[in-house]
């Protein structure tokens, strides 16, 4: 999520192709060095109650069901 | 003689030089930088609202339907909490939170409809050039929906809670969940489940 802009794509790959892995690992740890937050909303069916997103802070952690992570900017207070 | 002072005067211009010349070339790099001329980006009335239709095509993928439905129709998004203790301590008591474009969220009962606390929250891009604005109003609302769905105490914990009222009137918080009674109601008697049961109920 951009401001001004809406959503943006970063980067796309198959995490099973080990050179797209490397670039889509490269960029997730880029994203969360610059602050942002890393989200996966999962189907409801996947989640347990009303737990329908998963907050990730490494790529491992990234279902592997999902087909995106959305970055948004950390929250601060307002 | 002469050679002499000419060796001397070249040793002191390297000196002078060496000290003065970094100077000189910082000064002309300020000069060359202040009379540059910068290209504004053209200013396109669409953008904001290309971002917003963007935005909320990223909310409606990722929301369910209801919360969709509920953010299209009546401009905020209910989440229950999750939380055993609730917000401020509720003693074990249903909550939820409604979540509003560029507005704190705010906590309620989800019985009683007492209000609870105010949660200003926002999502600051502090990534140049983009750091002046704000998200589109859908993405804000994607943003808080995810945070809350996803670790709702640490985002409480990040925002500046407030007593009720503080930025939003509690009376019209408290007219949008009458409002969202009255539509969760109607949508129940159109559900065609419903309308199939009730001939033979």
């Amino acid at each position: 999520m951009k401001p001004g802009h809406g959503e943006v794509m970063i980067a796309e790959g198959d995490v099973d192709t080990a050179e797209d892995r490397e670039r889509l690992i490269e960029e997730f740890r880029r994203q969360l060095d610059q602050g942002l937050w890393a989200a996966v909303p999962l189907a409801e069916e996947d989640g347990a109650g009303e737990a329908r997103t998963r907050m990730v802070t490494c790529f491992d952690d990234i279902p592997r069901s999902t087909d995106r992570v959305i970055f948004f900017p950390r929250a601060a207070g307002g | 003689m002469v050679l002499a002072l000419a060796a001397a005067a070249l040793v002191v211009i390297a000196l002078l030089a060496e000290e003065f010349l970094p100077l000189i070339a910082q000064s002309w790099r300020r000069h060359r930088a202040r009379t540059r001329v910068v290209q504004a980006p053209s200013y396109d009335p669409g953008r904001d609202r290309r971002a917003e239709q963007r935005a909320r095509e990223l909310l409606r993928s990722c929301v369910n339907e209801e919360e969709w439905a509920m953010y299209r129709e009546l401009g905020f998004i209910r989440v229950w909490g999750t939380l055993s203790d609730g917000p401020g301590g509720t003693g074990g008591a249903p909550y939820g939170y409604l979540i509003y474009p560029h507005k704190p969220i705010v906590s309620f009962l989800a019985q009683t409809h007492r209000l609870l606390n105010e949660y200003c929250v926002a999502f600051p891009d502090l990534e140049r050039p983009y750091g002046s604005e704000l998200l589109p109003d859908s993405d804000d609302v994607l943003a808080k929906w995810m945070a809350l769905t996803g670790d709702e105490e640490r985002l409480l914990a990040e925002a500046n809670m407030h007593l009720p009222g503080r930025q939003l009137a509690s009376e019209k918080v408290r007219r949008d969940l009458w409002r969202l009674g009255r539509w969760e109601r109607a949508r129940l008697r159109q559900r065609p489940d419903r309308a199939t049961a009730q001939p033979g109920s």
